[in-house]
């Protein structure tokens, strides 16, 4: 465990894969209570930022920063900082439950026991706990990788589309998770599609397109009418 | 942390990857039945092609005995890495705060048991069929069938990781594999050659076996080195 970050800073950061410029010169700084939303189209550079975020991608050029140290400084006590919920939710189709969450619990070092019950308890998924994971709904999966991605009180939470394939009820829960992360000091980034949701979620947004960072405010009032004036339709 | 507690961890690390693995294994039986079937298909295809009238020809054993479990070991490495693309459980791995070498070792120990299991049927199989004396020098044969399937397992489990991400990785795998463990296939066949002979060569196989362990040596470390600079994005 190491002294909680206050930032993360992004600085001029540019990442290309081959010939393809996925950011581009993008600067950032988000502080704790921040919920993020980061909206754009499609290929808009988001789960690559994430991935930046994660350091799980590294930059081409400029500087990460989380806190007043650089992301290469930190090394593991850094990554035990971080929680992701990717698109691809990073879940054992063929483990149950419980033993995903006593798996990651462990890898965190965690109390596996105390920590994988409160997990399946947030998750509604204590009736299912012993079930194989590729059985589940594509919402109870969010869910459940969700909850894996909280296991270890991240200070800075990275949710990939958190409502896909969630019912009404669920969404309203994870989106009072979000807000309850927030509260209690956590930095949230949220990239998601649904601006329906993200309105009167997060607290600022930023707009990307093509690499580039269009915008970057206070959440306004009516985002949706401010998405289509800065992207288009 | 002390030297010893980052050791103890390191460990853990490696041991909790190969147990969550084996669970896996355990239930779909996926990797064990296609590698041992593989396996035994591939000396079956040489001993009814080679084998003529009850005879088998002279100094083949040690060549398909390798080769067998060359090629039943590309497979097994091919798959182990295809089951963390799935749900990008790889990223979820190298997200945590436990070392990244450890979760190299992890992945080597699972390959090296799944591949002995293969040895513990490819060995009698092949002694049934071309007549080959394996128990003659058993600690021998044995050492040299571990120091072998690590060195093999060393370079083959970086590498499958490496192009965890690339399209082509079924084709680039045995294309960038084989090149870099001939030495190991070659000291491999020369040493159990040398301990079919009549009498053993123990001295020649010593050397062998030497030859061998000094590739594990040297993979293994620069794997340890090298793993977590390549697998970052």
């Amino acid at each position: 465990m190491t002294d909680d970050f206050e930032s993360v800073r992004l600085t001029d950061v540019s990442r290309h894969f081959g010939r393809r410029r996925a950011l581009s010169r993008l600067s950032l700084t988000i502080g704790a209570g921040d919920i993020l939303g980061l909206l754009g189209p499609n290929g808009a550079g988001k789960s690559t930022l994430l991935g930046v975020l994660a350091t799980l991608v590294r930059p081409n050029t400029g500087d990460v920063t989380f806190g007043d140290r650089p992301a290469r400084g930190w090394g593991a006590p850094l990554r035990q900082r971080i929680g992701l919920l990717a698109h691809e939710l990073h879940l054992y189709a063929e483990l149950t439950a419980r033993q995903n969450l006593t798996f990651f619990a462990e890898l965190y070092g965690l109390n596996a026991a105390d920590a994988v019950q409160a997990a399946l308890e947030r998750a509604a998924l204590v009736d299912r706990a012993d079930d194989e994971v590729a059985g589940f709904s594509r919402g109870m999966r969010q869910r459940l990788a969700l909850e894996r991605a909280l296991l270890h009180r991240p200070r800075l939470v990275l949710l990939d589309e958190p409502f896909t394939g969630l019912d009404d009820r669920s969404v309203g829960a994870v989106a009072d998770r979000v807000r309850q992360l927030a509260s209690s000091g956590a930095i949230v980034v949220l990239a998601t599609h649904d601006l329906d949701l993200a309105d009167g979620l997060v607290t600022r947004v930023a707009l990307m397109r093509e690499g580039r960072m269009l915008l970057d405010e206070p959440a306004p009032e009516g985002l949706r009418a401010r998405y289509r004036a800065t992207i288009g339709q | 942390m002390g030297p010893q507690r980052e050791v103890k961890m390191f460990f853990r690390v490696a041991l909790l990857v190969l147990r969550k693995d084996f669970a896996i294994e355990a239930k779909s039986r996926e990797i064990l039945t296609t590698t041992l079937l593989f396996a035994v298909s591939c000396v079956l295809v040489f001993a009814f092609a080679l084998v003529k009238e009850g005879e088998a020809p002279p100094d083949a054993a040690p060549a398909i005995l390798w080769i067998a479990i060359m090629f039943s070991g590309t497979l097994a490495l091919g798959r182990t890495f295809e089951r963390e693309r799935y749900g990008e459980t790889l990223r979820a791995l190298l997200l945590a705060p436990a070392p990244r070498p450890a979760l190299y070792v992890g992945k080597l120990l699972g390959i090296v048991l799944l591949l002995g299991v293969a040895e513990l049927v490819l060995v009698p199989l092949v002694a049934f069929f071309f007549g080959a004396p394996f128990f003659v020098q058993p600690v021998l044969m044995a050492l040299l069938l571990v120091a072998g399937t690590v060195g093999f397992a060393a370079v083959g489990t970086l590498f499958a990781a490496m192009l965890m991400r690339v399209r082509t990785r079924d084709v680039l795998l045995p294309i960038l594999l084989y090149p870099i463990t001939v030495p190991v296939i070659i000291a491999g066949v020369r040493g159990t050659a040398a301990l079919l002979a009549s009498p053993p060569d123990e001295v020649t196989a010593t050397m062998w076996l030497a030859i061998v362990v000094a590739f594990d040596v040297v993979f293994v470390t620069l794997s340890l080195w090298t793993f977590e600079v390549l697998m970052t994005e």
